[in-house]
């Protein structure tokens, strides 16, 4: 019965991780799935005669591809606060944003006042602050959280609606700060609207990358995001996780459990940011720049979708829902409008059509697979117990 | 009854706007001893439950448990130091297994953090392989080995009232607070319960407060008994001295004996 820790270090710790999902097979399977698609745009695609990879060109693009995944890390970041601990959060963007404004003041010659240069690929006579591209991602997800603590530690007192609304002012708040930061007491401290570019370009075993060096950039970009997945599973299967669990499940019971309801909401607060963070850090060497008039209120909205319609808790179905909408939002609507418009001789503008493709598709799914396309164990067990006998947990109450 | 005391409530009032709720309650939980507080619906009972556990503040008055005092303590501070409790209405964690549940109230015992779980160190899976390895002997120990990997929510109701009192086991509590643990149940398995508050108690060397609506149960079990009438604590004493005591008979026996029980 005692939990001693000496008596902990006597018994031998198992070998494997028992989480409820096998770790040396995911990690497999991601990895041969990325490499394919690695050597398929870096390779393959050059050698394709002209007709089929203009296919690829016009469908698949390589950019679209990273872009998509720069979706998936926030998306995951997202899915630690709504769909591991169930609050509801509708400003994610404005982690994106603070990575993606780390990444401009720290990656770039923004900051004309002073040089400073630490393991960067930026010229050593070039003014403002330079560094490195890995320590950036570094920063910039710890910056998001500290602003995820920030935000959470007043409004995480407050129950499901009234917090996403105040997360919702948020996600207005700090992009706007953002927008109109150029003139803060005489100090530029955004550039405004103009926003803040080029950033620097990535250094990656002496190798430097452009913004056009998209396929060393998806390597990157996958293995990132190969990380959150990796971080959100473990977390999901340790203490912190089913603390999380036992709070989106009855937060009262799990107060009464011992468990800390506000430190437990805060660090999922902070790790959903840190996603956040470097998700935004990621996106602005993807872009080469951060531009305040992109982290708008749209962005956390579709994040949601993405992670909704994937699969509430699942980071595989958040996967797929990400690279989807992701998809569908960069690529898939064009490409399809222009097929269209190509074979019937119409010209209907199809991208100015995405809210609407996505109000139906999420209307849709609310009313025939709420769980989302990958769902999670659990809630697919909720959602399809329709004999519910045997159910007297009062924990929906 | 010459066991130390292991929670203390003085001069317990609570007042919701104009409602005295309980007034002026005070009470005493010895270590290992099963006390009860009985009193007809709507006599207070659940109120004081609810401050010494840390839900409601109490308008006047002090908890001391173990010699500190917990009155204005968040629910989660007071569940660590050891006050566990079960719920009226079963509140399990019903989308998580009955181990996971045990597990949940294992949480203040455990040390792992975040970084340490992400990075999967030796101490931290030696932990977790711990934790499990107790629940499952909590599980055993309630009766309900078989459900570990069951989801709450598909649990037999006799097996989620066994499942609520193993979590509150986890806690490693020195005073137990049962709310209506017999409710719904049929006199055989109240029967049993009895049993097992009895082995609850002495194998874990716990003070057990309990509410229940069940006479016979409460007059087998408890040692000493607290009766509450509309917030007062109006008899306290052996099981004995309340069934002879005029003003519970008023009060609450009285009323049974009239419905016919």
């Amino acid at each position: 019965m005692k939990i001693s820790l000496p008596g902990i270090r006597k018994s031998k710790a198992p070998k494997k991780a028992v989480a409820g999902f096998d770790q040396a097979k995911w990690i497999r399977g991601f990895s041969i799935a990325a490499i394919a698609i690695w050597i398929f745009y870096s390779f393959v695609v050059d050698l394709l005669p002209y007709e089929v990879s203009s296919v690829f060109q016009k469908w698949m693009p390589a950019t679209t591809v990273n872009e998509a995944l720069v979706w998936v890390i926030c998306a995951l970041g997202l899915n630690i606060v709504v769909g591991y601990a169930g609050l509801l959060d509708l400003g994610f963007v404005a982690f994106w944003a603070i990575g993606g404004y780390v990444a401009g003041w720290l990656m770039s010659d923004f900051f004309q006042q002073v040089s400073i240069h630490l393991g960067s690929t930026a010229p050593a006579a070039q003014r403002g602050i330079h560094i490195s591209f890995w320590g950036v991602l570094v920063i910039g997800g710890l910056v998001a959280a500290v602003f995820g603590v920030i935000i959470g530690a007043p409004t995480l007192r407050l129950k499901s609606d009234y917090l996403a609304l105040v997360t919702l002012g948020f996600g207005e708040i700090i992009p706007q700060i953002f927008y109109n930061g150029e003139n803060i007491g005489g100090f530029n401290l955004t550039n405004g609207s103009k926003g803040i570019a080029p950033v620097d370009n990535v250094g990656l075993f002496g190798k430097t990358l452009g913004p056009f060096d998209l396929d060393w950039k998806y390597l990157i970009f996958v293995s990132l995001t190969a990380l959150m997945v990796f971080i959100s599973l473990r977390i999901r299967s340790g203490r912190l996780g089913r603390a999380w669990l036992a709070i989106r499940e009855d937060e009262l019971a799990a107060s009464m459990m011992g468990v800390p309801l506000m430190r437990s909401k805060l660090a999922a607060y902070a790790i959903g940011a840190v996603s956040g963070g470097v998700g935004g850090v990621a996106f602005a060497t993807h872009v080469n720049g951060v531009f305040a008039d992109r982290f708008s209120f749209s962005i956390s909205i579709i994040l949601l979708a993405m992670v909704v319609l994937g699969g509430m808790g699942n980071v595989w179905g958040v996967i797929v829902g990400a690279l989807t909408i992701a998809w569908v939002n960069a690529t898939g609507l064009p490409a399809i409008g222009d097929t269209f418009n190509s074979t019937f001789g119409t010209k209907i503008n199809f991208p100015s059509y995405n809210f609407l493709l996505f109000g139906g598709i999420l209307i849709f799914m609310m009313l025939y697979k709420r769980e989302g396309m990958l769902p999670e164990s659990r809630l697919k067990e909720l959602l399809h117990e329709t004999d519910d006998e045997t159910s007297n947990t009062g924990s929906h109450s | 009854m010459s066991n130390k005391s292991a929670l203390n409530a003085d001069n317990i009032s609570v007042k919701f706007g104009g409602l005295v709720a309980v007034d002026d309650v005070s009470f005493d939980i010895p270590e290992n001893s099963v006390i009860s507080l009985i009193g007809p619906n709507g006599a207070g009972k659940t109120t004081f439950f609810n401050v010494l556990t840390g839900l409601y503040k109490p308008t006047s008055g002090t908890v001391t448990f173990d010699g500190k005092d917990i009155t204005a303590k968040p629910p989660h501070k007071i569940a660590q130091a050891g006050v566990a409790r079960t719920f009226q209405n079963i509140r399990l964690f019903g989308l998580m297994t009955a181990e996971e549940n045990v597990m949940v109230a294992m949480h203040s015992h455990l040390k792992s953090g975040v970084l340490s779980t992400i990075l999967g160190t030796r101490k931290q899976r030696a932990e977790e392989a711990e934790s499990k390895k107790i629940a499952r002997e909590l599980l055993e120990f309630v009766g309900i080995g078989g459900t570990a990997d069951k989801f709450a929510r598909n649990l037999s109701y006799g097996d989620q009232r066994r499942l609520e009192v193993a979590r509150a086991l986890a806690l490693q509590p020195k005073v137990l607070l049962l709310d209506e643990p017999t409710a719904g149940m049929n006199p055989q398995e109240s029967k049993v319960f009895v049993d097992f508050v009895y082995r609850v108690r002495d194998e874990k060397n716990l003070g057990i407060l309990l509410i229940e609506h069940d006479m016979s149960v409460v007059m087998k079990v408890s040692e000493r008994i607290t009766v509450l009438d509309r917030g007062q604590k109006i008899a306290e004493g052996t099981p004995a001295e309340i069934k002879s005591d005029k003003r519970v008979i008023e009060a609450y026996l009285g009323k049974s004996a009239e419905s016919g029980k």
